[in-house]
């Protein structure tokens, strides 16, 4: 690609970027939101035209109108939310609009569950054809996707934010999968937030920033610390450091916690002024655990003790009366009503506290709206904007403001840092760090080790619905803590509890 | 900044002009389409804009309007109510017969609206509890209440109404007929029920996404009993005021209600995903529809071509709204 410009309305987004990509190559693409790295991959997809420059594919200049042109050029793009249909099997999707046909005219369901078998298993897979997409973990519908852009002989693979739901271990699959098409001279543009992995996986990194190309090298030649600088003009080592206050009082007990299947007998205490972390693969059991204590599910036994009085929280409502504010993992559609405005969203769970005999009070939901926006800083031209419209790191804070509002003093945020650009990350760890001083008690959720261990004070390790572990800050140490999640308990080191 | 020069920025041009619909300005282009329909009509059918006929179409529109406010909040929450048309029969046979066996006039009123109420939380118990989806458990209210109305008026026809009853829908206040002004107070005491209380809030918030709205404690179940209960008490008010207009319990009084008050709703920028609607557009949404149908009767125009017409204006609106929509993406 060549000197791509490309503008919207009233934003140049690319102002003359240029990437090429050798073949069996992984290259890989970073920079803040906004950046311009979505809009340069949609040119090359032909989900948008390009303003200006050229794209030339083998040598030959070529014109990419429609996501269909880009296809035939052997171009696959697999994205974060993945593209599959779920209501179909893995095959169907493979041969999607190309199903093929046996003698009589029928759909020949014979090959095509030899050729999904034979590709699946062509990047060591084991899923079953015939199963329905929607049955699969999103680790797995990745690996289907991958798989599919495999078998329609791709040159050039983009992942962008691959790794976002997937665990360590998947995530060290989907590398032996990518190590593999390297081998079959397939290009790969990697895009990811997780500089980790662009050392890993990664043979030369090409920054964007503000839609400009900052620029490319060798990832032998260059470190984190320099990249991020690139990227963002800030250092990474201030990422992690929060100012921590005194440990207060415990706030929260939970003894025994259970729910068949998800977790049984779990234990901890959480008190003010802390960060107590969960940590575990996707799947263990930690967001169950959470919605559970926060009352989007129900439990089936154990004992949950709020500021030492012993509280049953069967409803949502009755935790967000109790104090306790859930930051969803899943932003869009768990935390946000996205067609409406950022003042109605900061109050969604106030509305009992400023209204009176059913009336809103109208004017303190404008003032309430307006102070958080100033203090969390939201970027939003008016607090009538719909929410839809702010970019991801806005809407968390919106999330943010919603429970801070509510005066809750015990925050549990599940996954907060998925798909935000570092920029915004700093933002929320800000945040962490102004509910720590505050006096609140946060439980952070997270499946980025670095993350949880950075700013956790104590940290619980989840496996398969039971706690294997709780350590300290000074025992925190990435091989104990890998093991414990998964469950690989050396002997003479019982799970504690 | 360099100017591009792609298929896609051409068409942009129109579709950038559609944009400012979605900032607000929606009642307003409404309220200009109704206008150019008042004065093309008043040029070219002199008696339009008679005080006879204005009148006559406020009789016609001040029923099915009041429908369509109920189905608007429905649609808000992301549901949608098919059995308003046979609450509004449901309502109409009820009350005449309530009055026809000596019950009074008020009591009658009453009941009726009661009664109604009562079968709109039956709607909001399956679609809450029985997590049946809104169409399915309001196209079966929609039959089942119909199957029940002509079971208690055995199908007929039911006179003898006591007179000042009847005289309500004939009276005029300040030269306009005393429904409008029935619709006049549903649509004032809906647009504060939308904009000014908590309730109002959770709809939308419900529509917009309702296991946010769930996570951030809002009461569901509360609300969307509320929500069809308001709908069918809507229709039973539509239906007393049926009655009360056509001087009879009429067996198949409001069919087809439903998709009138749809229609309404969706030319009023309504839309069916939730979370988005207002009450003034469900109201320019219901004037346009009833002034086109009235004004076309006067103009002579083919009936059947009329409702072309109103078929095309219900897709037109739709598709201007997602084109605008698209842009601003």
């Amino acid at each position: 690609m060549r000197d791509i410009r490309k503008s919207f309305p009233g934003v140049q987004a690319l102002k003359g970027v240029s990437l090429d990509v050798k073949a069996g190559e992984v290259h890989g693409l970073v920079g803040e939101n906004g950046a311009g790295k979505s809009t340069l991959i949609k040119i090359l997809m032909g989900a948008y035209s390009k303003g200006a420059g050229t794209i030339s594919i083998e040598g030959k200049e070529v014109e990419i109108h429609s996501p269909l042109q880009a296809r035939s050029h052997g171009l696959m793009a697999v994205y974060q939310d993945v593209m599959l249909a779920r209501h179909l099997s893995v095959g169907e999707n493979f041969f999607l609009g190309k199903l093929p046909r046996s003698r009589l005219g029928l759909v020949d369901w014979k090959k095509i569950g030899e050729v999904t078998r034979e590709t699946l298993e062509e990047l060591d897979l084991s899923i079953d054809p015939r199963i329905l997409v929607r049955r699969l973990s999103p680790a797995q519908q990745e690996m289907v996707t991958i798989a599919k852009a495999v078998y329609q002989k791709s040159k050039l693979i983009v992942f962008d934010e691959p790794t976002a739901l997937l665990t360590n271990e998947q995530v060290a699959e989907l590398f032996t999968v990518i190590e593999k098409l390297k081998k079959k001279k397939v290009g790969i543009i990697y895009i990811s937030h997780r500089l980790e992995e662009i050392f890993a996986i990664c043979d030369r990194v090409t920054v964007l920033k503000d839609g400009e190309l900052v620029g490319t090298s060798r990832v032998s030649e260059t470190n984190q610390d320099a990249l991020i600088t690139k990227m963002v003009g800030r250092s990474v080592s201030e990422m992690y450091s929060i100012r921590r206050p005194e440990r207060g009082e415990k706030v929260l007990e939970v003894r025994g916690l259970k729910r068949e299947p998800h977790f049984r007998n779990v234990s901890f205490d959480l008190y003010r002024g802390e960060v107590l972390g969960f940590f575990g693969l996707v799947g263990a059991g930690r967001t169950e655990i959470l919605r559970c204590i926060f009352g989007a599910d129900r439990s089936e036994g154990g004992e949950v003790k709020l500021r030492g009085r012993r509280v049953t929280i069967h409803s949502p409502r009755q935790g967000v009366r109790a104090g306790i504010g859930l930051l969803p993992e899943n932003r869009k559609t768990e935390g946000l009503a996205m067609s409406l405005g950022v003042d109605i969203n900061i109050n969604l769970a106030s509305y009992d506290l400023i209204s009176r005999a059913g009336f809103v009070n109208v004017s303190r939901e404008g003032s309430r709206a307006r102070s958080f926006v100033s203090s969390l800083n939201i970027r939003t031209p008016s607090i009538k904007r719909k929410v839809r419209n702010l970019s991801g790191g806005n809407q968390q804070k919106v999330v943010v403001a919603k429970w801070v509002s509510r005066e809750s003093d015990i925050f549990i945020f599940d996954e907060p840092t998925v798909g935000v650009d570092v920029g915004a990350k700093l933002e929320i760890y800000k945040l962490i760090e102004m509910l720590l001083a505050k006096g609140n008690g946060i439980i952070l959720v997270s499946s980025y080790l670095p993350e949880v261990m950075g700013l956790a004070d104590r940290m619980l390790v989840v496996y398969e619905g039971a706690v294997t572990g709780t350590l300290g800050q000074s025992e925190f140490n990435e091989e104990k803590i890998l093991r414990l999640a998964s469950g690989i308990v050396s002997p003479g080191e019982g799970p504690k509890t | 900044m360099s100017v591009p020069k792609s298929n896609r920025s051409s068409a942009s041009m129109p579709l950038r002009t559609l944009k400012f619909l979605h900032t607000g300005f929606a009642e307003g282009i409404l309220i200009l389409i109704l206008l150019v329909f008042f004065v093309v009509l008043a040029f070219a059918a002199p008696s339009f804009l008679t005080l006879n006929n204005l009148s006559n179409l406020v009789r016609q529109v001040s029923i099915i309007g009041v429908v369509a406010i109920g189905m608007t909040i429905v649609i808000i929450s992301a549901g949608i109510d098919l059995s308003v048309g046979s609450m509004v029969g449901f309502s109409n046979v009820l009350v005449a017969i309530l009055m026809t066996h000596g019950v009074p006039i008020i009591p009658a009123i009453l009941i009726t609206l009661v009664a109604g109420s009562a079968l709109g939380i039956f709607n909001g118990v399956l679609i809450h509890d029985g997590r049946v989806p809104p169409f399915i458990a309001t196209l079966g209210m929609m039959t089942a209440v119909r199957g029940l109305l002509m079971l208690i008026s055995d199908a007929r026809m039911i006179a003898g109404l006591p007179r000042p009853f009847l005289n309500f829908a004939q009276i005029n206040i300040l030269w306009m007929p005393s429904l409008f002004f029935v619709w006049l107070v549903v649509i004032v005491l809906s647009i504060v029920m939308t904009t000014l209380t908590r309730f109002g809030r959770n709809v939308f918030a419900i529509g917009s996404n309702a296991e946010a709205a769930r996570l951030s404690g809002i009461n569901i179940r509360f609300t969307l009993y509320g929500v069809y209960a308001f709908s069918a008490l809507a229709s039973s008010v539509a239906g007393i005021l049926y009655t009360s207009r056509l001087a009879n319990g009429i067996p198949t009084a409001g069919e087809g209600y439903e998709l009138d008050a749809i229609a309404a709703a969706v030319v009023g920028g309504a839309s069916l995903m939730g979370g988005e609607g207002t009450i003034l557009g469900t109201v320019l949404g219901a004037l346009i529809i009833a002034t086109l149908r009235n004004g076309g009767n006067l103009l002579g125009i083919n009936p059947f071509i009329l409702q072309i017409a109103v078929g095309m204006l219900i897709v037109a609106a739709v598709l201007v709204d997602q084109l605008s929509k698209r842009k601003s993406a």
